[in-house]
């Protein structure tokens, strides 16, 4: 499929470059929706490959490129069935959704997140699975996992720990904090940062850089330096599935979705 | 902490969001709500806060804006990372 057009993404090859936007509203929530979705694109890009040298990964939102995983609709399916029913659930998800991440993080071509606003949680990982991140002035990342009782569960912290020193990886998961895209450069995570509402512009200049390249040599410069960790990929699949099953989960997943606090994004 | 400082901290805090939120500036007051008297969300909140760490360079994690919702605390709070 060279173009799609879905309820909460879509696709199209744009001056030699896959570029995959997404526009749920109100900012990229990764649901089951979603998720269909992604792995439609994960099914079609190795043919996609075959055309374009680079993909970017880009937010058609306002308010930024992802606010992570679809709370609201993990806690009203926790809610809907028993325990065990809601857990099997939950592994299923994970291991659909790190499968579609899998498969972009090792897709023999370079790929570009290009990230404003918030890019925090779900939306984080999706752009950690990118070969380089862009960022916008006025992005800014964030793992709140912690806050719900949770740990990150789309692969976040093994690629972290791939890209960054382990004092930050802790500081980051730890506290839950934000952080601004000064910072993100500053600790190796955005390669490049954009004008506000630029990034989109900067990730097509640099995928016509990668483009010039031989897709061969490319190909072998980014499995020797971007391995993947599958072990610990799969370790962090059983981590939040045990966290999961406990009842502070719940409690704070719904202290989440009934919040009427201004500020639920904030710890 | 001196007085002007702070005061100094705080103008410029009050004129940024003005200018952002395309509010009257005569309008925001030091202990106004700013989710309120913006009209902002919890999202717009944390655009506002990255902002205002470019402004006065520097890093002010959001735990530390936790239950912070006046103009004059925030000030005390960006003067404490100057």
């Amino acid at each position: 499929m060279r173009d799609f057009k879905g309820q909460t993404l879509s696709w199209q090859l744009v001056n030699g470059a896959i570029e995959l936007a997404l526009h749920r509203e109100p900012c990229n929530e990764i649901g089951s929706l979603t998720l269909d979705e992604l792995e439609k694109f994960a099914d079609a890009l190795p043919r996609l490959a075959d055309e374009a040298p680079a993909l970017i990964v880009y937010s058609t939102m306002k308010a930024g490129f992802s606010a992570g995983a679809d709370l609201r609709e993990l806690f009203e399916r926790g809610q809907a069935m028993d325990k065990n029913a809601a857990l099997r659930g939950v592994r299923e998800f994970l291991e659909r959704i790190h499968a579609v991440m899998n498969a972009i993080d090792a897709a023999p071509l370079t790929t570009i997140a290009a990230v404003h606003g918030v890019t925090f949680g779900g939306g984080f990982e999706l752009a950690l699975v990118c070969d380089m991140i862009v960022a916008d002035r006025i992005a800014r990342f964030c793992f709140p996992e912690l806050r719900l009782g949770l740990i990150p569960g789309f692969g976040g912290i093994p690629r972290l720990k791939r890209d960054l020193g382990n004092a930050v990886v802790r500081d980051l998961l730890l506290t839950g904090r934000s952080f601004n895209v000064m910072k993100a450069q500053q600790i190796g995570l955005v390669s490049q940062i954009a004008a506000e509402g630029e990034a989109l512009r900067v990730a097509r200049a640099t995928a016509s850089q990668v483009g010039k390249f031989d897709r061969g040599t490319t190909a072998a410069a980014k499995k020797f330096v971007k391995p993947i960790p599958y072990d610990e990929l799969k370790l962090e699949i059983d981590i939040f599935c045990d966290l999961y099953s406990r009842p502070a989960v719940e409690q704070g997943l719904r202290k989440f979705v009934e919040s009427t606090d201004a500020q639920p994004y904030l710890p | 902490m001196s007085a002007p400082m702070i005061d100094h901290t705080l103008d410029e805090i009050l004129n940024l969001a003005a200018s952002h939120f395309k509010v009257p500036r005569e309008k925001l007051t030091p202990d106004d709500d700013f989710f309120k008297t913006l009209g902002i969300d919890s999202l717009q909140a944390l655009d506002l806060l990255t902002r205002l760490e470019h402004h006065f360079r520097i890093e002010l994690p959001d735990y530390e804006l936790q239950g912070v919702s006046d103009f004059r605390t925030l000030a005390s709070r960006i003067q404490a990372r100057l």
